[in-house]
């Protein structure tokens, strides 16, 4: 039960750094459409993180050892014997418990450094919520199902966007490069499993009973990250084809951490945002 | 949902469904929660417990709780007082579940209503985009503004035959 509710709060992670990234759009977007649309996906995403989130408060509190050593990192700054939230996962938390991958809390940079990291984050997710829906826990199948219709917008927009970009003017090709040459090397943590989950084999992959209504009874709740590399490479390079990019080489060097809470000094700055007013005011509502 | 789809009811589950067209999504005013085919399912128990199971739209909508407060207010208004509101995700909610009515007023209101899912903007390439009418002047000569509108649900078109910008709610 620890890894699946470790593997819940990744999820939930991810979505939450992401969509708080992008809502840091919101009144400074290039045009108001596109204002618009960042806040559209960072509220889909928000969204995503809360369901995920409750998902995992629900285990949390259904947990027979509430005394358990690892509880207490999920627990963060709680009070004892108050119950987890959705909101106390959020905000409570300090940063090394934090496990969402580094690429998701890059700063926003220019509009190309945002689309580029919506782009590749968007493509995975798809893959990865395309296999989640055949999940044998049912509430993150469901979480998955309904995420992906959201997630598909975000894919054809942010790819579209690369393409303009990329294959635009000569200034829109220099900085959507640049974006890439920073980004690239944070994408290879996407398809590595965490020491958590490989230990423990968390990883029992859904694609395992995937095809088919059967799906749900045979498959782990998991998805193996490895196995959706090439799926992404292939959809990646779709897009850079037609934005006249070169595709980087898969085998450069990657950095990793962030999913065992090993982050870059980004997460510290987000988080000392977006947690302000409930460590400040602990429990206040509006 | 049609209603030829509706499982039988007694008759205390379906005056609590003629009360619940009462409601409307705080977002799209035209629109009850009925049109928008997010309910679910309506159960009375023996002892009188209400129990109201709605799905969400979007994940991020925050219209959800607005409309979980408004079922609780119509219903206790009529003296139902032991009311329970549950949300399920599964199946994920499509706009295909939107009734014709809802269609009907949505375009009355200026929206254009989904396409059917068979129609899917997304199950067109890159920069294509779904043909969609003008609410207006029923011009199929209308172009894709922004994939994303004022609210989760909609996208933004203009008509460039009567040149009108116009709300579309976008097939999910």
């Amino acid at each position: 039960m620890q890894q699946r509710i470790s593997y819940l709060i990744h999820l939930a992670d991810n979505a939450l750094i992401l969509g708080h990234r992008n809502s840091e759009w919101c009144g400074h977007g290039p045009v108001l459409e596109q204002d618009i649309a960042m806040s559209n996906i960072a509220l889909d995403l928000i969204g995503q993180a809360r369901m995920l989130y409750q998902h995992a408060a629900t285990l949390i509190n259904t947990y027979e050892d509430a005394g358990a050593e690892w509880l207490l990192q999920v627990r963060g700054t709680l009070a004892p014997g108050e119950p987890v939230t959705e909101d106390s996962l959020a905000y409570l938390r300090d940063v090394t418990d934090f496990s969402n991958c580094l690429l998701v809390e890059q700063p926003n940079g220019d509009w190309a450094v945002t689309i580029t990291r919506q782009f590749f984050m968007s493509v995975f997710q798809l893959l990865l919520y395309e296999k989640l829906q055949y999940s044998r826990d049912s509430e993150l199948a469901a979480i998955a199902a309904k995420s992906l219709k959201e997630v598909a917008y975000h894919v054809k927009w942010s790819s579209e966007w690369v393409i303009r970009l990329g294959d635009g003017t000569e200034e829109s090709r220099r900085r959507i490069l640049k974006a890439i040459s920073e980004l690239w090397p944070f994408t290879g943590e996407l398809f590595q499993s965490a020491s958590w989950e490989r230990e423990t084999g968390v990883m029992e992959d859904v694609a395992a009973g995937a095809c088919g209504m059967e799906a749900s009874s045979v498959a782990g709740y998991a998805v193996d990250y490895a196995s959706l590399k090439e799926d992404w490479m292939t959809r990646v390079a779709v897009v850079f084809e037609e934005a006249t990019l070169d595709m980087p080489a898969f085998a450069s060097w990657h950095q990793s951490g962030g999913k065992e809470g090993r982050h870059t000094e980004y997460l510290g700055y987000i988080l000392a945002e977006m947690q302000f007013l409930q460590r400040a005011y602990p429990g206040s509502e509006w | 949902m049609k209603k030829s789809m509706m499982p039988v009811r007694d008759n205390q589950e379906e005056q609590v469904w003629a009360l619940l067209q009462e409601v409307c999504d705080p977002e799209v005013p035209v629109l009850t929660i009925l049109d928008l085919g997010v309910v679910r399912q309506v159960e009375v128990t023996g002892e009188g417990e209400v129990v109201v199971t709605i799905t969400p739209t979007y994940s991020g909508c925050p219209a959800m709780d607005t409309i979980k407060m408004q079922i609780r207010m119509v219903l206790l208004e009529h003296g139902y007082n032991d009311i329970q509101v549950n949300t399920v995700l599964s199946p994920a909610w499509t706009t295909d579940w939107m009734t014709e009515a809802g269609r009907n007023k949505l375009k009355a209101y200026g929206i254009a209503p989904p396409q059917y899912a068979a129609h899917h903007e997304l199950s067109t390439g890159l920069f294509s985009e779904a043909g969609v009418p003008c609410p207006r002047c029923n011009s199929h000569n209308t172009h894709l503004v922004s994939r994303f509108g004022a609210t989760s649900c909609k996208s933004l078109y203009q008509c460039d035959d009567c040149l009108e910008p116009f709300d579309y709610f976008k097939c999910h």
